[in-house]
């Protein structure tokens, strides 16, 4: 049975792509077929993290236009064969992006993968109400800082409002993944803490990933942090959560707290 | 400037709002017909629409604005006062016709005067069924109320005028509940609140935990810069003392 998953923040920037590739990757590394599916056209970025930008040919507006077969816009990635990227178009206008399209694109999705992970575009407009339209589940990625959070709890409202399973009467499950979490300032009071934020948001949480370097060193090469630097902590985290996603029950350990040589990397970075 | 700095009165101007139940008719087409059905309902018992708001509901009536207006004036010959227009194209309302009407409830029906054509020494008895306050008066009902047992999220809008709202969670900041009565949160309010929207003075907000953006009750507003710090963080009730908004804290 596949499982539509959307990456949403309503704010830019939280690390919504880098979570959908990580997610993505954790997903596929358990033998899961999983597609990863960027929604945001005109801004597209996920082809990038996922090192598959120099690969694209057709993209999901050409799919939704009859230009291309499904199957002729999906790039296998070439580390794991599980793993699949639909990009959004850069060039084309958003208009083009129609509900029905996209309801027959998901359908279609869905008859061939374990996992459809779909990275929506930041704010509420057309292309993220659309990446949420057809989700199962909502992975809400936050920042610990005010803005974000109450950006996110918007989010969360049209998920239980907007979505096609909200217009039928059934709850879409909703998770917080806390991104770029940094211990060492949350204790300042520089940053919201974890119990903070998931006050505000009562929603359960599936992760903490720690601010860290190799993420963005993934990123930069065109790699998804859980499969570039596996025993990383990011990875380490991303991977559970991809666990959780699929339904095991593993408790939240906050980052810092495992190793000692974490608590050392945050406290270089604190002075 | 110095009139602005120098004025004493810095009281706000309240703004309030009211519902009223009206009485609306749809015409029909051939209209002509519809109006010779109307006159034989008001011969029952004249006077019927007399002194009565009355809304014309123009929904999918293919008439032009000349037409409406026409309609209007065959309609105040025979006492009936418009006040409003439902569902009208924008096309089809001009200047010096009756405002165009929206978010209207439906209601109980009215009852007609004198369902079937009764001779004439019934027609006093109808006329005492009308004085009886249980055909036409508003009952009195119990307030009515609202709960929500899910958070209010950010951008979302609770309106509620008939009653109060009760939300078994948190309000979040950018969230908006309006209650014509109280409003009961328990949980945080970051949110705004406004309660008594309808002119209801005696109404109250209570929460358990106060962080709002702004209060209100009958149109009186507070914003959280003007709330006491102390109130912060507490368990609140705030009521309206004439023009001032009082709270107290619970232990």
């Amino acid at each position: 049975m596949a499982k539509v998953i959307v990456v949403t923040s309503g704010k830019g920037g939280v690390g919504k792509t880098t979570s959908t590739a990580a997610l993505g990757a954790a997903l596929a590394q358990r033998g899961e077929k999983t597609v990863v599916v960027d929604f945001d056209v005109g801004l597209r970025n996920l082809d990038l993290v996922m090192g598959a930008e120099r690969r694209v040919v057709y993209d999901l507006i050409n799919v939704i236009q009859g230009d291309a077969k499904l199957p002729q816009a999906l790039i296998r990635d070439k580390r794991l064969e599980t793993l699949h990227l639909l990009p959004a178009s850069q060039t084309r206008d958003k208009e083009n992006l129609t509900e029905d399209g996209v309801e027959r694109v998901m359908d279609e999705l869905r008859k061939s993968f374990d996992w459809i992970i779909c990275d929506s575009p930041a704010g509420i407009e057309r292309g993220a109400t659309l990446a949420m339209r057809h989700a199962d589940t909502a992975v809400v990625v936050t920042n610990p800082e005010v803005s974000s959070v109450r950006d996110s709890d918007r989010i969360i409202g049209l998920l239980d409002s907007k979505t096609a399973k909200a217009e039928r009467g059934d709850k879409i499950d909703k998770h917080l993944l806390l991104t770029r979490y940094d211990g060492a300032r949350a204790e300042r009071g520089d940053m919201l803490k974890v119990d903070d934020v998931l006050e505000i948001l009562s929603i359960p949480l599936i992760g903490i990933i720690p601010e860290s370097m190799d993420v963005l060193r993934a990123s930069n090469v065109g790699s998804p942090v859980t499969i570039a630097d596996e025993r990383s902590e990011a990875a380490i985290a991303y991977r559970q959560a991809a666990q959780r996603l699929a339904g095991e029950n593993l408790p939240v350990a906050l980052p810092g707290e495992r190793r000692g040589f974490f608590g050392k990397i945050f406290g270089r970075r604190a002075a | 400037m110095t009139k602005v700095l120098t004025k004493t009165d810095q009281r706000p101007i309240r703004l309030k709002g009211r519902s009223f139940l009206a009485l609306v008719l749809a015409p029909e087409m051939p209209f002509e017909e519809w109006l010779g059905r109307l006159d034989d309902l008001a011969s029952r018992s004249a006077g019927f629409f007399l002194g009565r708001p009355v809304v014309l509901d123009v929904e999918g009536l293919q008439v032009s604005r000349a037409e409406l207006q026409a309609m209007i004036e065959q309609l105040a010959e025979r006492n009936v006062r418009i006040m409003g227009i439902e569902n009208a194209k924008p096309s089809q309302i001009g200047p010096g016709m009756p405002p165009a009407m929206r978010g209207g409830r439906p209601a109980d029906d009215f009852a007609a005067p004198a369902e079937d054509a009764e001779p004439a020494g019934q027609a006093s008895q109808s006329g005492e069924a009308k004085a009886s306050p249980s055909a036409d008066a508003p009952q009195v009902r119990a307030t009515s109320s609202m709960i929500i047992d899910t958070p209010v999220r950010s951008g979302q809008s609770i309106i509620f005028p008939e009653g109060d709202i009760t939300v078994v969670g948190s309000v979040a900041s950018g969230a908006e509940l309006v209650a014509g009565g109280s409003i009961h949160v328990y949980g945080t309010l970051r949110g705004r609140a406004l309660a008594g929207s309808v002119g209801n003075a005696s109404a109250r907000i209570f929460c358990h935990k106060l962080e709002a953006e702004l209060l209100a009750i009958d149109g009186l507003y507070k914003t959280a810069e003007d709330m006491e710090p102390k109130l912060k963080g507490k368990s609140v009730q705030l009521w309206l003392d004439g023009d001032a908004i009082r709270a107290e804290t619970f232990n």
